[in-house]
C-alpha cells in the first residue's frame, strides 16, 4: 500500500479493500479458516458454546499498556472466559474514519494478532468499513467471539451467604490510565492499563472447584459489578476497605481527577465468588498464574443488608456502595 | 514528611474518636463550607461515629449548589449561539436550569458544542485550535478556581486569543459566611474552614470568625486524619469557650496564603454583587472581570441576564445550603430527587450535601 492514510476507497469493496485485507489483515491473523476469504467461516465445533460481542470506542486509541486493538480482543475473550468458556474464534469488524493513519492501523492490527495468539483464539471472519471524515472517531472496533463451555453452572444465583469475594489484582488501573491519558497528564507517570486476556486466570480459579461466579469488573468498576450480583437478591456483599488492592499511582490519579478506584474500569481483572472451603485454593491458584500475583480476598457474602454492597471502612462502621450513576464526572476542586 | 496515606489512614483515629465521645458538651453544631469537606466527611463515615449531640452541617461550600437556576437558564441559552463552544468543569454538566432535565449534558446530546475540561487553560488551547469559533469557559468556583480562571484571561490577552472569553461566576467565601451569620435564626458553634480556599487566601482570611463573631475556626484538610484533628481542635475550643483561629492543614496552608495567586486575582478580578441560592443577593460576594478585560468577558460579549429564580417547587436546596435542613429532611430526597434524575443542584453536584448523603449512605439507615 503506497498511501499513508485510510481513504473511502479502502471501504468501497473494490481493489483497495482487497489490498487492505490481503496485504494487512490476512497475513497478520494467518489461519486456514480466514485465508479462504469466504463470506463466512466454517467452524467445526461441539456444543455447548458461549457467544458474546463487544464494541470498542476507547479514546485515546493508544494508551500505556495497550491500544484499542488489544482491548477489542481482551474485551470479548474475557466475556467468554467469565462464562466458563474457553475462547476459540473471533470475528473482527473495523470501522475506520477517512484519513486514519495506516501506520496506526498496522500497529493496532499487530496488537490484535498478538493478543489473539496470547488468548488462544483465531480471527476467522471480519469486515471493514470506512466512514467519511468527521463521521467517526478514527477507529471503532467490534469483535464477536465463540467459546467452548468448559465449566458449566456458573451463575450469580448460586451465590450464598458465607461465600468469599476474591479480586485477581489491583483496581482501577485501566480507567485511571485512560482518564489521565485523555487529559494529557501521563508524563512521568507509572500508570498502565491492566488490559489482558483472562482465560488462564479463569481456568486456574475454576479448576479449584467451588467457584459460584466469575465477572470482569469493566465499566462501572468493582462496585458496580458487585451490585449486579446483589440486586434484587436476599444477599449482601461486604467489602473490607483495608483489603482493597489499589496501586499508589492509581489512587493518586483518582484523587487528582475526582474519581474512585472502586468505580474505575478494569480490563484485566476478574472477580471470583467462591465457596469458603475453596477460597484459599482459588486465591493461591490466581496468585500462581501470570497476571494474578496481586489477587486478594476483598470481602464476604452476607445476608445482613439484602440487595446491597457494603464497604466496611477502616475507621469502623460501613457505607453503602451503590451502582455508578451516569458517567464519573470530574470535580471542580 | 508524612505521606498522604498517613493522613488517610491515621494511627490513633480510634483514640481521637473516643476522646471526642468522652468530651462533655451541650448539643453542638459545626459547619463546613467546602464541597470537598462535604464529600470527605460523608465518605469517611465520621458523622455517624460522633455522638448524637455533635452535628456536622454543610454550608454554602459547593459552587454548583449556590448557583441559582436562573443563572443556569442563561448558561443553557449560551449553548444556542451558533459557532460557539461552551467549556466547563464536569460538575456543571448535569445541573438543571429551571426546567427539570434541561442541562448541559442534554444540550450536548441535542447538538450543542459543550465540552468538559479540567482547566481553563485547556479551554484557552481549544480556542486557539478553533479560531473560527467562539469559546466560552464557565468560570465557577470559589477562591480556589479563581486564580486559574484569572490566569487564563491574562494569557488570552497576552496571546491575543480574541475568540476566548470567560463567563465569570466565581464566588467569595467570606461574604457568604457573613450573610449566613446575619440570618436571625442561624446558629452554629464553630466553623471547619476550607483548606483549599485557605491555601490560596491564607488561614488569616478566616480570622474574622473568632474576632468578629466569637466563633471557633479551624482550617482543615481533607483526609480522615485531617478531619479528625480539626474536629478535635474545634470541640476543644468550644469546650474551653476560647474561640480562636487554628490551622490544622499546615502542610498546605500558610497564614498569608499564596501571594502569586492572590496577585493574579487582584490584577484580573474585582468584587461584584452576586446572587446565591438560599442567600439571595449579597454585595461584593462574587468576582467579575475588570473592565480592561471586557474583550474576554462573556457576560459583556454575549446576552446574559440571569435571574435569582431558585428552581423546582419542593426543592429544599436553598435551606440545605444554609444548614437549616439536612438532606434527608427534604421531601424529595432519594425519591423524586436522585443522582440519575436530580431535581436540585445539591444532588447533582459531586460536592453537594444531598449527593454526598445519597452516595455515601450509611448502613445504619438500612437496619
Amino acid at each position: 500500500m503506497t498511501n499513508d492514510i485510510v481513504t473511502l476507497d479502502h471501504g468501497s469493496g473494490g481493489k483497495k479493500t482487497s489490498q487492505l485485507i490481503e496485504e494487512l489483515l490476512v497475513p497478520a491473523f494467518s489461519n486456514d479458516t480466514l485465508s479462504q476469504l469466504g463470506d463466512g467461516a466454517l467452524l467445526d465445533l461441539q456444543g455447548p458454546l458461549i457467544f458474546s460481542t463487544d464494541s470498542f470506542v476507547v479514546d485515546p486509541i493508544f494508551f500505556p499498556g495497550g491500544n484499542i486493538g488489544k482491548l477489542s480482543v481482551c474485551g470479548t475473550v474475557n466475556d467468554l472466559a467469565m462464562c466458563g468458556g474457553q475462547p476459540r474464534y473471533l470475528s473482527l469488524s473495523l470501522l475506520l474514519e477517512e484519513g486514519f493513519p495506516l501506520d496506526d492501523l498496522r500497529t493496532i492490527v499487530s496488537s490484535i494478532a498478538q493478543t489473539a495468539k496470547q488468548a488462544g483464539v483465531e480471527i476467522v471472519t471480519g469486515d471493514t468499513k470506512v466512514v467519511e471524515r468527521g463521521k467517526g472517531d478514527g477507529i471503532y472496533i467490534n469483535t464477536s467471539g465463540i467459546g467452548t463451555l468448559r465449566y458449566p453452572g456458573l451463575s450469580p444465583e448460586a451465590i450464598q451467604p458465607g461465600d468469599v469475594v476474591i479480586l485477581s489484582g489491583t483496581m482501577g488501573d485501566h480507567g485511571a490510565t485512560v482518564m489521565m491519558a485523555r487529559n494529557g497528564l501521563l508524563e512521568g507517570s507509572s500508570l498502565q492499563s491492566d488490559c489482558q486476556p483472562l482465560w488462564q486466570l479463569a481456568k486456574a480459579a475454576l479448576d479449584c472447584g467451588g467457584v459460584r461466579v466469575l465477572r470482569d469488573p469493566t465499566r462501572g468498576g468493582v462496585a458496580t459489578t458487585l451490585n449486579e450480583f446483589t440486586e434484587n437478591r436476599p444477599i449482601s456483599i461486604e467489602l473490607d476497605e483495608d483489603a482493597l488492592p489499589v496501586r499508589g499511582a492509581v489512587q493518586a490519579a483518582c484523587d487528582l481527577l475526582g474519581l474512585d478506584p472502586l468505580y474505575c474500569a478494569n480490563e484485566g481483572k476478574l472477580l471470583a465468588i467462591c465457596h469458603p472451603s475453596s477460597a484459599e485454593a482459588v486465591l493461591a491458584a490466581l496468585q500462581a498464574t501470570p497476571g494474578g500475583q496481586e489477587a486478594a480476598v476483598i470481602g464476604r457474602v452476607t445476608d445482613r443488608y439484602p440487595g446491597k454492597v457494603i464497604l466496611n471502612t477502616f475507621l469502623g462502621g460501613g457505607r453503602v456502595l451503590s451502582k455508578l450513576t451516569g458517567a464519573q464526572l470530574p470535580r471542580i476542586c | 514528611m508524612l505521606s498522604e496515606a498517613a493522613f488517610r489512614r491515621p494511627k490513633g483515629a480510634d483514640k481521637i474518636l473516643r476522646a471526642i465521645r468522652e468530651l462533655e458538651l451541650p448539643p453542638t453544631r459545626i459547619m463546613e463550607v467546602c464541597g470537598t469537606h462535604t464529600m470527605a466527611i460523608a465518605k469517611s463515615g465520621i458523622r455517624n461515629l460522633l455522638p448524637a449531640h455533635i452535628q456536622l452541617l454543610s454550608g454554602p461550600g459547593c459552587p454548583v449548589c449556590v448557583t441559582p437556576s436562573g443563572v443556569m437558564d442563561e448558561v443553557l441559552k449560551l449553548t444556542e449561539i451558533p459557532d460557539l463552544i461552551v467549556t466547563t468543569y464536569g460538575d456543571l454538566m448535569r445541573v438543571p436550569g429551571s426546567v427539570p432535565g434541561d442541562d448541559l449534558q442534554r444540550r450536548k446530546a441535542m447538538g450543542a458544542d459543550v465540552r468538559w475540561v479540567y482547566s481553563p487553560m485547556d479551554a484557552l488551547e481549544l480556542a486557539k485550535a478553533h479560531p473560527d469559533k467562539q469559546v466560552i469557559f464557565l468560570g465557577v468556583g470559589f477562591e480556589t478556581t479563581a486564580p486559574g480562571t484569572a490566569l487564563a484571561v491574562l494569557e488570552a490577552q497576552a496571546q491575543q486569543v480574541a475568540n476566548f472569553s470567560v463567563l465569570c461566576l466565581l464566588k467569595q467565601t467570606a461574604p457568604a459566611l457573613r450573610a449566613l451569620l446575619a440570618q436571625p435564626d442561624f446558629r452554629v458553634d464553630g466553623f471547619l474552614c476550607p483548606g483549599h480556599v485557605a491555601t490560596v487566601m491564607g488561614a488569616e482570611a478566616f480570622r474574622f470568625l473568632p474576632e468578629e463573631y466569637g466563633l471557633p475556626a479551624v482550617v482543615g484538610g481533607f483526609e480522615t486524619g485531617d478531619l479528625l484533628a480539626a474536629l478535635w481542635q474545634l470541640l476543644l475550643q468550644i469546650k474551653e469557650k476560647s474561640p480562636r483561629l487554628e490551622n490544622e492543614y499546615t502542610r498546605a496552608v500558610s497564614p498569608q496564603g499564596n501571594p502569586a495567586a492572590q496577585a493574579i486575582m487582584a490584577q484580573v478580578l474585582e468584587p461584584v454583587s452576586d446572587v446565591w441560592r438560599g442567600l439571595g443577593t449579597i454585595s461584593e460576594s462574587g468576582f467579575g472581570l475588570k473592565a480592561e478585560f471586557a474583550a474576554h468577558d462573556a457576560a459583556r460579549r454575549f446576552p446574559f441576564s440571569p435571574t435569582d429564580k431558585e428552581g423546582t417547587k419542593g426543592c429544599k436546596c436553598g435551606q440545605i445550603i444554609c444548614g437549616q435542613l439536612q438532606p434527608h429532611q427534604c421531601p424529595l430526597f432519594g425519591k423524586a430527587c436522585q443522582p440519575d434524575h436530580p431535581v436540585g443542584p445539591c444532588m447533582v453536584s459531586g460536592e453537594g450535601a444531598c449527593a454526598a448523603a445519597y452516595k455515601y449512605q450509611r448502613i445504619e439507615t438500612l437496619l
